[in-house]
């Protein structure tokens, strides 16, 4: 190493930062995994890690919708809000079916992805002021549509969706949320949509010169992350029981964007990765989880996640 | 105005030159005093429609109730000013408040330097990430959102930290010439902002660098030193409003201020402070600040509506003001 130049070292720091940047993910969730191995009691049993996996569902949908924005060169700040929405509609409609009420949570969800899509692709506002305006403004209407009060669900098919575990073991929501998860992975690599968003996000001047329909694509992309977050809004109320409004993914766009960012979907667009975004959202929760199931207070946990967010950002801008 | 369109007796060809000259300046000056207009607007509804409303009483219960918030703004409008963000300001408010409870036993000063102070550091070490790290500013603050929050449950146990003895009470809860002392804080601190803002070259850099970061490095700005300055501002000015508040309230709460950042950034928005950085007043964000305490206050007056009225109306409010900055944004490029 002492021989090696200064432009040679930098160039291995570089492929080192490259590294941790694709792979830290796993390795980081691989280690959390045996820490917890060794140090949880009952840590590997099927109760144990299939309640991780159902904790994970709403994080990891949110996630997906993110992913796909963040490609853009976006942000939606918005899904925390979105979530208390769906769980505020939801209930509404359950008089008409558990599945209307589902397309119609799903389609207000949509609804609100489109506002935001407006406001970003034809008003022209940068993506972060137009989504924390709907992160305010989303909540307080959630609040104003469930008249303040949590709504207990007693919904059989609503409850279902949270309760049905496919052979005995496998929680169904889970299945829903890989089932997703390879429905947009599917999109980002094989359609043109997935590819036009990435255009979009690699260089949106070149991607409006070269005649791409810009403004539609970041549209559908907003929309698609506000069906997503409402679809968590939806699994989350469904595991609760309840349509609770006031807290419903609260601050969920902060272990989402962690999760897409830890993931290796530098936040600067024009990449997706989808694995690394389930990784991520599954270190999310599990390093949650290993603080709670230690007793440890969950503050630290909290301020741990800050820490990896500077370092997962700090890593991603060292590449350039 | 009708010396603007006089030249039109010499021929039509000034009018339309003028013509985009004039419709620039008054897109300037709604961006600019658009808020202060509403303010007036709402303040007058309100007289109207509500007998408490015009009282003395009402009136300083309005300005005691949004010191904070003012406080925070100040800071807000700078790191905004810079084409910046801060999101932390909620969660390191939570932060000066428990700081403030435990630094009371040894005394009221102690209780307000010591979170201005580890606040300020907060701050330092965000502009650092920023300015230095070339981070983007928005999730720097979102991780100092959540680091703030999580030392404010940790350093408390999760309890509110109560203020000891009556000097440290005194600040928050005894009044001066009809207003409280916060309040005089905040103005004070608000006027020492303009000052700052529009007559130093740190002010002047901040707004050259919201213009245009590139253009002020080539000028040789302070650039990385201004950006630190004026997170580690909004840091301390974050605590010290946390503290005010422990102090008024008599306890500092692990869980205040949570969603205040966001109420700071429509009030400095609203004030007319572009988002895209590089223009901006004080001005402004007082009446941002007091536009959202009258109506927040006639939303208390009129009854019968949650808090969460509030927030669907501060969420619009926020929309329309952006939405109407772009378009007169627009019509000042043509």
């Amino acid at each position: 190493m002492s021989e090696a130049t200064a432009d040679e070292s930098g160039r291995d720091r570089a492929e080192m930062a490259r590294w941790i940047r694709d792979r830290g993910v796993y390795v980081a969730l691989a280690a959390l995994f045996l820490l917890n191995v060794v140090v949880t009691n009952n840590f590997l049993s099927v109760g144990t890690i299939s309640l991780q996996l159902v904790e994970v569902v709403p994080i990891l949908l949110v996630s997906l919708g993110l992913a796909l924005v963040i490609g853009t060169e976006g942000i939606d700040l918005s899904v925390g809000s979105v979530m208390a929405i769906a769980a505020g509609v939801l209930p509404l409609y359950l008089g008409y079916g558990w599945v209307a009420a589902l397309i119609v949570t799903l389609l207000a969800g949509a609804v609100i992805g489109l506002l935001n899509g407006v406001m970003v692709a034809v008003v022209g506002i940068q993506p972060i002021v137009a989504t924390l305006a709907v992160l305010v403004g989303g909540r307080g209407l959630a609040q104003v549509i469930a008249g303040g009060r949590q709504v207990r669900i007693t919904d059989e098919g609503i409850l279902a969706l949270a309760r049905t575990r496919i052979g005995g073991v496998v929680p169904l929501s889970v299945l829903i949320a890989l089932a997703v998860s390879a429905l947009v992975a599917w999109i980002v690599k094989r359609t043109v949509f997935g590819h036009q968003l990435l255009a979009i996000g690699g260089n949106r001047k070149a991607s409006v010169f070269s005649g791409l329909p810009v403004r539609r694509i970041l549209i559908g992309v907003y929309a698609a992350s506000g069906v997503l977050a409402a679809l968590a809004g939806v699994l989350a109320t469904a595991r609760l029981g309840a349509s609770d409004t006031p807290n419903v993914g609260q601050l969920i766009e902060l272990a989402s964007i962690t999760a897409v960012v830890v993931g290796g979907t530098p936040l600067s667009g024009g990449q997706v990765r989808i694995v690394g975004t389930v990784a991520g959202a599954v270190l999310m929760q599990l390093l949650t989880a290993t603080f709670i199931m230690n007793n440890l207070p969950y503050t630290w946990a909290q301020m741990i996640q800050a820490g990896i967010i500077i370092a997962a950002v700090y890593i991603q801008s060292n590449r350039t | 105005m009708s010396t603007e369109t006089a030249p039109a007796a010499e021929g039509t060809a000034h009018v339309v030159e003028y013509e985009p000259d004039f419709r620039n300046r008054m897109a300037e000056l709604a961006q600019k005093h658009i808020s202060l207009v509403v303010l007036v607007v709402v303040v007058v509804i309100a007289s109207v429609s509500f007998d408490d409303f015009a009282t003395a009483d009402n009136l300083t219960n309005i300005a005691i109730q949004n010191a904070q918030l003012l406080l925070i703004a100040v800071g807000m409008t700078l790191v905004i000013i810079s084409m910046g963000i801060d999101l932390s300001v909620g969660s390191v408010y939570a932060l000066g408040a428990i700081l403030a409870g435990m630094a009371s036993s040894s005394g009221a000063i102690p209780s307000i330097l010591l979170p201005l102070l580890v606040c300020a550091v907060f701050g330092t070490v965000q502009g650092l990430l920023i300015g230095r790290g070339r981070m983007t500013p928005f999730i720097v603050t979102l991780a100092g959102l959540l680091f703030a929050r999580g030392a404010a449950l940790a350093l408390s146990s999760e309890l509110p930290v109560s203020i000891e003895g009556d000097a440290a009470r005194w600040i928050g809860q005894s009044e001066v010439l009809g207003l409280g002392i916060p309040v005089w804080i905040a103005l004070a601190v608000l006027a020492a902002g303009a000052l700052v803002l529009n007559r130093t070259g740190f002010g002047q850099s901040l707004f050259a660098i919201g213009g245009s970061e590139e253009a002020a490095v080539l000028m040789g700005l302070p650039v990385v030193r201004s950006k630190v300055l004026a997170y580690t501002i909004t840091g301390a000015l974050s605590g010290l409003a946390g503290a005010l508040l422990a102090s008024r309230l008599g306890s500092g709460l692990p869980t205040a201020g949570a969603g205040l950042e966001l109420d700071a950034i429509a009030a400095v928005v609203i004030g007319g402070t572009l988002l895209t950085g590089g223009a901006g007043s004080m001005s402004g964000t007082l009446a941002g600040v007091l536009l959202l305490g009258v109506i927040q206050n006639m939303i208390n007056l009129y009854g019968g509506l949650g808090s969460y009225a509030q927030q669907v109306v501060s969420g619009v409010f926020l929309l329309i003001v952006v939405v109407v900055q772009r378009i007169l944004n627009r019509s000042q490029r043509v």
